[in-house]
C-alpha cells in the first residue's frame, strides 16, 4: 500500500504518523534536532529555512505545550506564523474541515500544522492539499502524535545512547493515548528489542500485543529491569465510562511511585507527555525527582518540531 | 400506465437458480407474465424481439435493503435516481428500510411512498415499516395497519432497540398477526461509541471499535425471544464468523431464522479501511479476514440466505470527512450483481448459487413470486452482459450517492436489459 506521508522518491511529504516511517527517515529527523539543539547551545537560535513561508496552525482541538512548542519552533525557523483557535470561529458556523483548509490555502498557507479530536484527520487534509503544501499531525483523536514520539526519542537517546539493547515500559491508559501508539510504532522501528505496555484490561486496546508489545497488568512486575519508564496522561473522565473505579485506586496499582520505580534499573529514566495529574499516574517525588526528564523532554520538543518543518520544507515534490 | 406486450427473448443463456435450469433458449412473455421456455404458447405473436445471444437470462433481481432517501429527499428527486440506478443494476424489487425522514412509521406515508414509486414505474419497491414510533424504540407502531398499506415487514433499520421488553413485546404483537420482522442485531450500549470493528486495524488507526459481542449477544438475545414468541425473524447484516456459527446453530433447532448480509461484508474486511477511508466506513463495520471468509463460508453452506445491497445515496459533505465523522454506508445497487457474480468467478459458489442469492432466496424471504422463472409469474426479467467489464466511477453511478469502497475495482458483467412485468424499464429500447 503506497504511503501518503512520503514523495515518491521516499521523501517525506506530510508527518501524519510514526507508522510506516523507514528507521533511516527517523534517524534523519533526530539528526537533524540534534543539530538545532546543539546550535541552541551556541546561541545560535534563529535559522531562516522557513522565510517566507506561512504555516498555519490549526488546533481544533486544545493545547497550550504543543501549541506552544510549535510556535517557538516555527519562529525559530523564521516562518510566518498564524495560529488559528478553530473551534470558536469557522467550524462552529458549519464550515466543513475541508472548507477551511482549501480556504486558508487561497491565502497562501504553506504548510499546516493540525489537532483534531478525529483519528485520520490529518490524513484527509494531506490527501486534498495542493502539492506542496505540507501536512504535519500534532495529535490526532486516539490514532498519533508524531512529534510527541520523535521528542521521546530524542530524549532516551540523549540519555541512554542506543535503542538496542532497551527495556521501555509504557504505564497506564494505552486504549484512548495517540502518544502510546506514535511511541510504540517509533521504538519498535528504531529497534527497542522489548517494548512493555503496562495497565487494566479496561484502558488497553484489542489486539495490543500485535503492535509488537508485551503486555503485563501488575506493574511491579512489568517495571521490572526496565530502562526508561513513560507514564502517560490519564482523563479524569475515564473514571465516568466505567473504565476505573477510581483515582485513587489507579494510583495504588498503576501510579508511579519512588518504591515502584525502584524496580526498574538504577538509573532507569521516567517520562511522561504532560499533562501531569500528580498523585494520579505520578508521585510528585518521582515527577520532581532526579529520575525524571519530564522537563528536558518539552525543550528537545522545540528542536524536534524544527527538525520536522525544515525537514518538510525542503521536500521536492 | 402499463404497456403490456408479447415479448420473446432470443436466443439468451437462461440460468434459473430454483430449478437449476442452465441453456441456452427462448423465453416469452404475454402480458407482462412470463409464459414459457423453447416453445412458445399457443397462438403467440411477437411485439417485440430482444437479441439476447451471448447474453444471460436472469430473473429479476430482489435486494433486501435499499435507501431512497424518500421521504426526506424529495427535493433531491432522490426516489427517481435511486430507482433508475436499481434497475441499472438489474434489480426489479427492492426493499427500503423505514430511516427515512420521517420515518416510515405512518400508513399514509407509506401509502405515498408506495404511490410515487409506481407512479416513477421502474423497480417494484416494498416498504420495511417502522417497528416502533419514530424509530424511538419506546411505543410500537400500529403494524398490521402499515402492513395493510404495504409494509412488507417491520425493521428498526439501523436503531437497534435498546430495550429488551420492548423488543420482547414487538415480537409477541407481530407474531400475533404473522407479521416477519427485519431486525439488524446490535447490542446499541456495547456498539456506543464505535466506528470501527474492535480488532487490530482499529486499534492502529485509534478508531473507536465496535466489538463483535455487540452483534452475538444480541443474535443471541434474538433467538431466545424468537422461542418465547414464535415470530418470525430475518437478520439483517450480520457482520461476524461468530453470528454465522450461531445462525447455523439456531436453523439447526428449526427456528424460523433466516439472515442476509452487504455485499461490502461479502468481499471487504477492516483492512480494507487503508488511511483511514470514509468509503469503507459503514454499519455494521467491516469486521476481520476471518470474518469475511466465515460469511464466504456462510453463503456456501446456505446459512446465510442472501445477499443485499444494503445501498445508501451519501452526499459528498456527509463523506469528505474524518472517517469517524462520515456518515456510514455506501451506494451499491448498481454493483450488487456484478460483486455478487464475481463469487462465482472466484469460485465460492456456482453461477446458480450466486444468482440465487440476489433473486430467488430474498424472494423467497419475502414471499413474493417475483424472483422466480415460474409460468405466470410477473416477468421481472435481467439480462446482462456477464463479460463487459467497467469501472464504478461517480460519473458510471446513476445513483445520487458516488460513493462506494469498490470505486477503483475494475467489475465485470454490465446489465443490458432489465424488465418489470413485461416492461423495458432499463436498456437500449427502453419504453418509457
Amino acid at each position: 500500500m503506497y504511503n501518503p506521508q512520503l514523495n515518491r522518491h521516499g521523501e517525506l511529504a506530510h508527518l501524519l504518523s510514526i507508522e510506516g516511517l523507514p528507521p533511516h527517515l527517523l534517524r534523519k529527523l533526530l539528526d537533524r534536532a540534534a543539530d538545532y539543539v546543539a546550535a541552541g547551545e551556541r546561541d545560535e537560535k534563529k535559522h531562516t529555512t522557513l522565510a517566507g513561508r506561512a504555516v498555519f496552525n490549526l488546533f481544533f482541538e486544545n493545547s497550550t505545550r504543543t501549541r506552544t512548542t510549535f510556535e517557538i519552533a516555527q519562529k525559530r525557523l523564521s516562518a510566518d506564523v498564524f495560529s488559528l483557535n478553530i473551534s470558536a470561529s469557522s467550524t462552529a458556523k458549519g464550515e466543513t474541515l475541508l472548507d477551511t483548509i482549501h480556504n486558508l490555502e487561497a491565502m497562501g498557507a504553506d504548510m499546516f500544522v493540525v489537532r483534531h479530536a478525529e483519528s485520520g484527520a490529518p490524513f484527509l487534509i494531506a490527501k486534498h492539499v495542493r502539492p506542496g503544501v505540507a501536512v504535519v499531525n500534532a495529535g490526532d483523536g486516539r490514532h498519533a502524535h508524531p512529534t510527541q514520539a520523535l521528542l521521546d526519542m530524542y530524549t532516551i537517546r540523549h540519555y541512554k545512547g542506543d535503542f538496542h539493547n532497551l527495556t521501555v515500559a509504557i504505564v497506564g491508559d494505552i486504549l484512548h493515548s495517540r502518544v502510546a501508539r506514535s511511541q510504540i510504532h517509533a521504538l519498535t522501528t528504531l529497534g527497542c528489542p522489548q517494548v512493555r505496555v503496562i495497565a487494566p484490561k479496561t484502558l488497553l486496546p484489542r489486539d495490543v500485543q500485535q503492535l509488537g508489545v508485551q503486555v503485563y497488568h501488575d506493574m511491579r512486575e512489568g517495571l521490572k529491569d526496565v530502562d526508561v519508564v513513560i507514564m502517560l496522561r490519564l482523563q479524569n473522565e475515564r473514571m465516568n465510562g466505567a473504565l476505573l473505579p477510581s483515582a485513587n485506586e489507579f494510583f495504588k496499582y498503576y501510579g508511579l511511585t519512588e518504591a515502584k520505580l525502584a524496580l526498574a534499573k538504577p538509573g532507569a529514566i521516567v517520562m511522561h507527555p504532560g499533562p501531569m495529574n500528580r498523585g494520579v499516574e505520578i508521585a510528585s517525588a518521582v515527577a520532581d525527582g532526579e529520575q525524571s526528564v519530564i522537563l528536558p523532554q518539552v525543550t528537545f520538543g522545540i528542536a524536534v518540531r524544527m527538525a520536522v518543518m525544515a525537514t518538510l520544507a525542503e521536500t521536492k515534490q | 400506465m402499463k404497456i403490456a406486450s408479447n415479448i420473446v427473448i432470443h436466443s439468451g443463456r437462461i440460468v434459473d437458480p430454483v430449478t437449476g435450469f442452465d441453456d441456452v433458449d427462448d423465453l416469452y412473455i404475454v402480458d407482462g407474465k412470463l409464459a414459457g421456455v423453447g416453445e412458445a404458447p399457443a397462438g403467440f405473436h411477437a411485439d417485440l424481439r430482444l437479441d439476447a445471444a451471448g447474453l444471460l437470462v436472469l430473473p429479476g433481481l430482489v435486494d433486501l435493503s435499499a435507501r431512497l432517501g424518500e421521504p426526506g429527499g424529495e427535493h433531491k428527486k432522490l426516489l427517481q435516481s435511486e430507482l433508475a440506478a436499481a434497475v441499472a443494476g438489474g434489480i426489479t424489487t427492492l426493499c427500503c428500510p423505514p430511516d427515512t425522514e420521517p420515518a416510515l412509521d405512518e400508513p399514509s406515508l407509506v401509502q405515498m411512498l408506495c404511490d410515487r414509486a409506481a407512479a416513477i414505474g421502474l423497480s417494484k419497491v416494498l416498504p420495511l415499516g417502522a417497528l416502533t414510533h419514530k424509530l424511538e424504540g419506546r411505543e410500537l407502531t400500529e403494524m398490521a395497519e402499515l402492513r395493510d398499506a404495504g409494509c412488507i415487514a417491520f425493521s428498526q433499520a439501523d436503531a437497534p432497540l435498546a430495550d429488551t421488553r420492548v423488543l420482547h413485546r414487538a415480537m409477541q404483537y407481530a407474531a400475533t398477526y404473522d407479521l416477519p420482522l427485519r431486525l439488524r442485531p446490535q447490542d446499541v450500549r456495547l456498539a456506543a461509541g464505535g466506528v470501527a470493528h474492535d480488532g487490530e486495524v482499529a486499534t492502529r488507526l485509534g478508531l473507536a471499535g465496535i466489538p463483535t459481542i455487540a452483534e452475538t449477544i444480541a443474535i443471541a438475545t434474538i433467538v431466545i425471544l424468537m422461542r418465547d414468541t414464535g415470530a418470525r425473524v430475518h437478520l439483517e447484516r450480520i457482520s461476524s464468523g461468530e453470528s454465522v456459527e450461531m445462525v447455523r446453530a439456531a436453523k439447526s433447532y428449526g427456528l424460523p431464522l433466516t439472515c442476509d448480509v452487504s455485499i461490502q461484508h461479502v468481499h471487504l474486511a477492516d483492512v480494507d479501511i487503508g488511511y483511514f477511508d470514509s468509503r469503507a466506513r459503514l454499519s455494521p463495520p467491516l469486521r476481520s479476514v476471518r470474518d469475511r471468509d466465515a460469511i464466504v463460508h456462510g453463503l456456501q453452506d446456505g446459512t446465510i440466505d442472501a445477499i443485499c445491497s444494503d445501498h445508501s445515496p451519501i452526499e459528498n459533505d456527509d463523506k469528505l470527512l474524518p472517517f469517524g465523522e462520515a456518515k456510514p454506508g455506501a451506494s451499491a445497487l448498481e454493483l450488487l450483481l456484478p460483486l455478487t457474480l464475481a463469487l462465482a468467478e472466484q469460485k465460492h459458489v456456482s453461477l446458480n448459487q450466486a444468482i440465487g442469492l440476489i433473486s430467488s432466496a430474498p424472494a423467497r424471504i419475502l414471499g413474493i413470486s417475483s424472483g422466480l422463472f415460474e409460468n405466470g409469474s410477473p416477468a421481472d426479467i435481467t439480462i446482462i452482459n456477464p463479460q463487459a467489464s467497467w469501472c464504478a466511477s461517480p460519473k458510471a453511478l446513476r445513483s445520487h450517492g458516488k460513493h462506494t469502497p469498490f470505486s477503483d475495482m475494475e467489475l465485470r458483467a454490465k446489465v443490458v436489459y432489465t424488465l418489470v412485468d413485461g416492461v423495458i424499464v432499463y436498456g437500449k429500447e427502453s419504453l418509457r
